[in-house]
């Protein structure tokens, strides 16, 4: 019962993640109709920014210190990696997708795109910062706590708090805001919302910046709980998280929001339950079973309004 | 394709005579990126610094010729794939006398089989799994093998702990996880009964969160956990268990040995032990020799990949020297280094003094060593076959 608990915590921790991701998914799908393959490259690079940016702040490159306290140092991090991960979002869609969807290009060369620039991501940073891993510094003091049978540190706890938190401000933004009228505006119609006089290109960059710097925060929130940075890190998380972005329903955040927890406690309570063995082969199969029975995913609709 | 007929047909011909101008070809397999690139780094340098130190004397003398070493490294990306078609690479179209690596088991088994079927010999500097040369005359290997590593953990943590309850954490897809895993069940099970391995999970490629598999295996409360795995994941899992409360002894195998592993790790790996084929706190007369240049030339202490490598690497050309001269026939030159190698008496190398067995395995001690307060790699004891 004790270790039901404890895998219900540590679900709630991975699932997270899983969500975090998965909302960025959703975000850019729900918009623009398109499957950003790159997001969890995005993720990835999200999560060297922030290494970069702890690791400069802490003075690791400089004779000069800053001297900030870690917790002062993890405060700055948080907007810095923001803002720069969403600089590199609006990039991507700037130079790879924007110059194809003025050209009225189909939608497949536009995924094909998307997976391209991931795999430029990842072999760029190969390149430039060469394969060996890199470990996150612990930023915050972390301290293990047990109540009733069940064990957590305070970043655990302040990741599943992140992550409902971020939650609610991006409902909040898309379901009361002139920003998420306009944006639920343009996933119901691109073509004839410009007529309306809202600005399609302005929305659509805005949306790799919400997208992206949750791309960010997540890369960030990640590295802390997984200290061992690498290229490849995102590939397999991102994949992951679309699929639970597409089980959620994908295009409603909501969807994306419960879609990446249930995966998070698939993969956690199959491996609790079932040798460890079998732990995708089962958790992949139910949710193959749950598209098949709803094909739109949990809370996904037959091509209305989305988002 | 075409292309690669072509080389396939050319391979087996004259290379060039023997002569002083002539040079030595090895190619050299590792993991320069990937998984493990730290791996990959070490045997790099290690190789490059035995061969400049060759090349300082002039060459390497076989049968009264000097000749210049030519190494050539490819990088096997850590996948099976690529070790196979980077293997094909060397022998086909480099036309090399002898190929060092693959690193890990995971490459070296299926390119040991490329090695052997294309007569090319073959030596692995560190790959554990008996697969990788088990019926293979050309392929061999400088580290000892995990059916004799496992009972070593086993009988190192049943003392070192008073332990008779174990739990393993092993990476599913990686041969030399699993199979180590598999090894140390089997003994630890036959030394104190069947269910004595109280927990035995495993994790899928790329896996970070272990978060339920410990749980698991906490929730069996073992004496201690035993990680057959690679460096980076031992990082990750450490302070996974910590974080979940976990504050008894992890007992590791060789691949913890990187000079990577306390970058990634930290305070977490202190105090605990994993065995492993040299150990560099410590050392004396020609280990010690090698660290010191290692570490004045490259700025870290090498860990065992480097020292494997080197030795590994001075068996080839040992055995280059000992057939008494090339003939410039590379097929025949490339089966007289496979008879030298494995008629080599005693070669005294920098981690123990070994022999081949029948199968091209050495016959060599292990050691077990703890991770002190310096985070160093400091001697404990040894174990001999």
């Amino acid at each position: 019962m004790e270790s039901l608990f404890q895998n219900i915590m540590n679900a709630l921790q991975w699932g997270s993640f899983y969500s975090l991701i998965a909302l960025g998914y959703c975000l850019v799908y729900g918009v623009l109709r398109l499957i950003n393959f790159a997001h969890g490259d995005i993720f990835m690079v999200g999560a060297f920014i922030a290494y970069f940016a702890a690791t400069f702040l802490m003075g690791t490159y400089t004779d000069f210190s800053f001297g900030l306290s870690n917790p002062m140092v993890l405060l700055l991090t948080i907007p810095i990696t923001m803002i720069l991960t969403a600089g590199v979002g609006v990039t991507i869609e700037r130079v790879a997708y924007r110059p194809l969807r003025n050209k009225g290009a189909h939608r497949l060369y536009v995924v094909i795109t998307a997976l391209m620039c991931g795999l430029i991501l990842q072999h760029a940073n190969l390149a430039v910062l060469g394969a060996s891993r890199r470990s996150f510094p612990d930023l915050v003091e972390r301290s293990v706590y047990t109540i009733g049978g069940v064990t957590f540190t305070n970043l655990r706890v302040a990741t599943i708090l992140a992550a409902f938190l971020v939650f609610a401000m991006l409902y909040t933004i898309i379901s009361k805001t002139r920003i998420g009228m306009a944006m639920r505006a343009i996933s119901y119609d691109r073509f004839a919302i410009p007529l309306m006089g809202i600005p399609v290109a302005t929305i659509v960059v805005i949306t790799f910046v919400l997208g992206s710097s949750l791309a960010g925060l997540a890369g960030l929130l990640y590295s802390m709980s997984y200290p061992v940075l690498e290229p490849y890190m995102g590939a397999m998380i991102g994949w992951k998280a679309f699929i639970a972005a597409v089980v959620g329903g994908i295009g409603d955040i909501r969807g994306a929001f419960v879609g990446g927890f249930l995966l998070g406690f698939l993969e956690i309570m199959v491996v609790a339950f079932f040798p460890s063995t079998f732990r995708d082969l089962i958790a992949f199969s139910i949710l193959l079973l749950i598209l098949s029975i709803k094909p739109t995913g949990i809370f996904g609709m037959a091509q209305t309004t989305k988002i | 394709m075409i292309l690669g007929c072509f080389f396939a047909l050319g391979g087996q011909g004259e290379y060039s005579p023997a002569d002083a101008s002539d040079t030595i070809t090895l190619g050299f397999v590792i993991p320069l990126t990937g998984d493990i690139p730290k791996v990959g780094e070490s045997s790099r340098y290690a190789a490059e610094m035995l061969r400049e130190e060759i090349m300082a004397q002039g060459g390497l003398e076989v049968g009264g010729v000097k000749h210049e070493l030519r190494f050539i490294y490819e990088d096997n990306e850590s996948k099976p794939e690529s070790a196979v078609m980077t293997m094909l690479k060397l022998i086909d179209r480099d036309r090399v006398l002898a190929i060092v690596g693959p690193q890990s088991s995971k490459q070296a088994v299926p390119a040991g089989q490329v090695a052997n079927d294309n007569r090319t010999p073959m030596i692995s500097p560190w790959s554990t799994n008996p697969d990788a040369t088990l019926n293979r005359p050309w392929v061999f290997r400088a580290a000892f093998l995990d059916p004799f590593q496992a009972p070593v953990a086993v009988d190192f943590a049943m003392k070192q702990f008073n332990a008779d309850k174990a739990a393993v954490l092993f990476a599913l897809a990686n041969d030399y996880s699993k199979g180590l895993a598999e090894f140390f069940r089997d003994d630890f099970e036959s030394k104190n009964g069947k269910g004595s391995v109280v927990a035995f999970e495993s994790y899928g490629d790329r896996d970070q969160d272990f978060s339920a598999q410990l749980t698991k295996i906490l929730s069996a409360q073992p004496d201690f956990i035993f990680l057959p795995n690679n460096y980076n994941e031992v990082a990750l899992i450490v302070r996974q268990a910590s974080d979940l409360g976990w504050t008894g002894p992890f007992m590791g195998a060789d691949a913890w040995g990187s000079a990577e592993l306390m970058t990634l790790c930290g305070d977490l790996c202190k105090g605990h032990y994993f065995s492993t084929h040299y150990a560099a706190a410590g050392a004396t007369g020609a280990t010690k020799d090698f660290i010191e240049k290692y570490q004045a030339k490259y700025g870290y202490t090498p860990d065992d990949v480097a020292a494997l490598t080197w030795d590994a690497t001075r068996l080839v050309l040992e055995a280059i020297q000992s057939t008494g001269g090339l003939s410039g026939n590379l097929r025949n030159d490339r089966a007289a280094i496979r008879d030298a190698m494995a008629a080599i008496e005693e070669f005294d190398g920098i981690t123990g003094s070994m022999r081949f067995d029948d199968e091209g395995d050495p016959i060599k001690c292990a050691v077990v060593v703890k991770i002190n307060d310096a985070g160093e790699f400091e001697f404990t004891e040894s174990v001999c076959p």
